[in-house]
């Protein structure tokens, strides 16, 4: 038995926000951060609200990789105000923290790290969750995953309860075509690695692959075309689109090799996650493909590669992933990224323990060791090509 | 080749041939060698299985340092109890079933802390895969 879990609505296309004026209820808490409300969106979302005549208020104190103390701040914040709604707006950060603000408002005898699969949680007793993601990438939207950082700050927690999914997902690309091609980039690579790790991950399942594929394909044709023209409206639609299926994709599969290598990576060097782990791709393609090789043919088949040979069709798939990452500007390897040898070394253990820890590790098709993590970590940085 | 004899599952014999093996495992040692934590393993009465089977097993850090097949589950108190149908234990003694994903799936019940878990999955997955170490027979 598994199963597949989704958001009850997604709501997409031009003019999606407008969605909002056909909710039901009294207040509203909008979550998201500063720059997203310096760009006028937060006040675009409480516009529709209140013409559907509920209140509301804003909570735009999310930063990066969110924090347990705003957590707790953003749940007392929502038990002053006591809203039916929490919107969370903006990308992965913005929309993790709503869900976990959600879990203290509704259980405040809880504590974050203890949001878990197993933990009955009883949301929608007061609200429930619309996200409203303006990046095109985290995924996050459609997922039951939220990741909050504790207060020594170099420590992730990866909370998930299958309750923690939205009721409602407002894609509208007006929102992602602010985006500038640097954030279009992570933010697409990381959708593009999502959908590929989820659909040769150990947990694939006939409903995440078919969301996989799709986005596949849709990454592939509109990610170059969203970054090289931010108000290419169709592109910017397709990739938002895309991202929320990546997510929908590896919600219900899992993520791989390239999202537990690149958390370390990001999460030590502070780089961005959707550079991480988009380098990181040809690699770990190529280090699972003794496991999965059919499957990286079918993905390649999927986005019009012909070939003769297995192997033939795998090159061109690393070929094509690499010819993507150059037209949107990811870099080749650890060492592209601006790091010197001597401060890449001086952290390797950690980023080897890190990384051997994660679940997303041990549902990658081809589960390494510490040695073959070391020696990954440092084909990474020289830009060697994986030979074992 | 030598023949080895197969040893019936959650059998004293098999739960002392499972600790010896895990006492020596380096990988599981390397998963789990910040992980503290004791755990009643149980299976449940079903079809094959009439009354309960009770393992307790005190891990720390990369060892087990104490076991014992328990009479009852409430002649110890662990920090985590994890307990299935003797089917689904099979299952997971032959590597078809992947213990995260039995919980996610409520096919294993636990009890404990599963944040705790899921930060040590790594360590879950060795633990489970220790059972391939032992010739195994099941009922």
């Amino acid at each position: 038995m598994w199963e597949f879990t989704s958001p009850r609505k997604i709501l997409f296309g031009e003019d999606a926000l407008e969605y909002l004026k056909e909710i039901e209820g009294n207040k509203a808490l909008i979550i998201t951060g500063k720059t997203v409300k310096k760009l006028g969106f937060a006040e675009k979302v409480s516009k529709y609200l209140e013409e559907a005549g509920l209140q509301t208020k804003t909570f735009d104190e999310v930063e990066p990789e969110p924090s347990i103390e705003t957590i707790v701040k953003g749940a007392k914040l929502a038990k002053e105000y006591g809203p039916d709604w929490l919107i969370g707006l903006g990308g992965g950060s913005n929309m993790d923290a709503a869900k976990a603000i959600w879990v203290l408002y509704e259980r405040p005898d809880m504590e974050v790290g203890a949001i878990s699969p197993l933990e009955k949680l009883g949301l929608r007793n007061k609200a429930k969750l619309i996200c409203i993601p303006t990046t095109s990438g985290s995924g996050s939207e459609a997922t039951w995953a939220t990741i909050i950082t504790d207060s020594a700050g170099r420590t992730k927690l990866e909370l998930a309860s299958k309750e923690l999914v939205p009721d409602i997902v407002i894609l509208d690309p007006q929102f992602p075509k602010f985006m500038p091609p640097r954030l279009t980039s992570d933010s697409g690579m990381d959708a593009l690695v999502h959908s590929m790790e989820a659909y040769v991950n150990q947990w694939r399942n006939d409903f995440s692959n078919a969301m996989a594929i799709g986005a596949i394909k849709i990454i592939f044709e509109y990610l170059p075309r969203a970054y090289n023209n931010p108000d290419d409206i169709e592109a910017r639609e397709k990739m938002h689109v895309a991202a929320t299926m990546s997510g929908l994709a590896f919600g219900n599969s899992q993520a791989g090799l390239a999202h537990s290598m690149g958390h370390a990576l990001g999460a030590i060097f502070k780089i961005p996650h959707g550079r991480t782990v988009g380098m990181l791709l040809p690699y770990v393609i190529k280090y699972n493909v003794g496991k999965t090789a059919e499957l990286y043919v079918e993905i390649a088949k999927s986005i019009g590669i012909q070939a003769n040979t297995n192997q033939k069709y795998i090159e061109t798939l690393i070929q094509a992933v690499k010819d993507l990452m150059e037209k949107v500007s990811v870099p080749f390897s650890i060492k592209d990224m601006g790091l010197d040898w001597k401060t890449f070394a001086s952290e390797l253990d950690e980023l080897i323990n890190r990384a051997m820890v994660s679940s997303e590790t041990i549902t990658n098709p081809r589960i390494p060791d510490e040695e073959e993590l070391k020696r990954l970590f440092t084909y990474a940085f020289n830009c060697t090509e994986v030979d074992f | 080749m030598g023949y080895e004899e197969k040893l019936l599952f959650l059998s004293e014999e098999w739960v002392k041939r499972f600790v010896e093996e895990l006492n020596k495992n380096q990988i599981y040692f390397e998963a789990a060698k910040d992980w503290e934590g004791d755990f009643l393993f149980i299976v449940n009465t079903g079809p094959k299985v009439k009354s309960e089977i009770i393992l307790y097993l005190d891990l720390w850090h990369g060892k087990c340092q104490d076991y014992k097949i328990l009479p009852d589950r409430s002649a110890k108190k662990t920090e985590f109890i994890f307990e299935g149908s003797y089917e689904n234990w099979e299952k997971l003694a032959k590597g078809e079933l992947d213990p995260i994903k039995a919980l996610l799936v409520r096919k294993f019940k636990l009890s404990g802390s599963m944040s705790k878990i899921m930060r040590n999955v790594k360590a879950a997955s060795e633990l489970a895969k220790n059972c391939n170490r032992v010739p195994t027979r099941f009922l």
